[in-house]
């Protein structure tokens, strides 16, 4: 079990991210959260900053700060993300500059700033977040799932070059979890993407952290540039 | 001037504790430190920057990113001694200063 460990999770406002961090506040830890909207959590153990994880000099602030006031990180948590259904004759190259800049380039940018401070220690773990979209070549999905196929490759390099320093890293990718990320995606295209896991259903952040808590503990220093998908969806 | 050249100094001998290269027990301003003849290898380099990093916020007060675009494009890589290293260190203070 995980105690007394200082965690940076990505977009903790709500959804995924924000049941992360309640879940390992609970346990003991020390959280420290950002997302572009107010904090929502109110524990004596959290500390939240409001910026956009694509924005570099807020980053870099932020993860300074926090080796300052905490003098460590033992674990990042890569969760903010974004995601927009659209055929790509009808998306917006906007929307497309969105999207990379939050799940791609706030990736790299918390993973170049964290692992920095985790370097020190010879100690780290980072999670990023992949989906079941990028192996299941979703149509309408080719924006957001391209973005985490970049994750996903940037997951297996990283896992290389930051090895040597006894850093981890690894992704889980989830299957739908019922959050704001997918309210507007039609039941039907729902429906027809769960027909298409090993095992047909929604997952739970249960699930999800399942995964995390596997991937973060002590005793998985031998695992990592790892990609694990729920529900049976293989590569 | 003189402090930020102390604080590579300090750096490369803190990182020669690992190291163990005879160059680097006394560095100076001539020490070469990446690049032709340098004596880091690419991994010593990121361990360097991190470092260097901390310790120009903590000793300094500023707060600054070695690694920029146009620090890696330079015809001469900052990072080839310990005096380019430190005009250029110098330079990105003032840069930061500027814009507040
Ligand atoms: N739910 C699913 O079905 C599902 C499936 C596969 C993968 N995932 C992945 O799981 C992760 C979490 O998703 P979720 O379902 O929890 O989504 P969500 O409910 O929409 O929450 C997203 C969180 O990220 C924050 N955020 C978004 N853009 C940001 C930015 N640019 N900078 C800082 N924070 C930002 C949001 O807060 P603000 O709006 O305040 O910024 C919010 O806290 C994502 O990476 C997603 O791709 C989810």
């Amino acid at each position: 079990m995980v105690k007394d460990k200082v965690f940076v999770i990505t977009g903790t406002r709500k959804g995924i991210g924000k049941s992360l961090s309640e879940y390992y506040l609970d346990k003991g830890n020390i959280v420290i959260g950002c997302s572009r909207g107010e904090g929502s959590i109110n524990h004596k153990n959290y500390t939240h900053y409001t910026l956009d994880v694509s924005d570099e000099k807020a980053v870099v602030n932020m993860i300074r700060d926090v080796r300052k006031k905490f003098g460590r990180i033992d674990i990042l948590l890569n969760n903010a993300g974004i995601a927009s259904m659209n055929h790509i004759i009808t998306t917006p190259y906007k929307t497309v500059d969105n999207i990379f800049k939050t799940n791609f380039y706030g990736t790299f940018l918390f993973t170049r700033e964290v692992a920095k401070v985790m370097m020190k220690h010879k100690k780290g773990r980072i999670v990023n977040f992949a989906t079941v979209a990028t192996p299941l070549r979703l149509e309408g999905e080719a924006i957001y799932a391209s973005s985490k196929a970049a994750i996903e490759n940037f997951t297996e390099i990283m896992a290389r070059e930051l090895a040597d320093f006894g850093i981890t890293v690894n992704a889980v990718g989830p299957t739908p979890v019922p959050t704001d990320l997918i309210k507007n995606v039609p039941e039907e295209k729902i429906n027809a993407l769960l027909e298409r896991q090993a095992i047909r259903r929604f997952g739970t952040f249960e699930d999800v952290v399942n995964v995390i808590d596997f991937f973060i503990d002590d005793k998985s220093d031998f695992i990592t540039g790892q990609i694990v998908y729920l529900g049976g969806v293989v590569k | 001037m003189e402090s930020i050249k102390n604080i590579i100094i300090e750096s490369l001998k803190e990182l020669n504790e690992e190291l163990n290269i005879k160059e680097l027990e006394n560095p100076d301003e001539n020490t070469k430190i990446y690049g032709e003849g340098g004596l880091l290898d690419s991994l010593a380099l990121v361990t360097f920057i991190t470092d260097l990093e901390e310790k120009i916020e903590d000793e300094l007060g500023y707060r600054i990113t070695l690694v920029n675009e146009r620090a890696m494009s330079r015809f001469r890589s900052p990072f080839k001694d310990v005096k380019t290293l430190s005009l250029y260190i110098q330079e990105l203070i003032k840069e930061e200063n500027k814009d507040g």
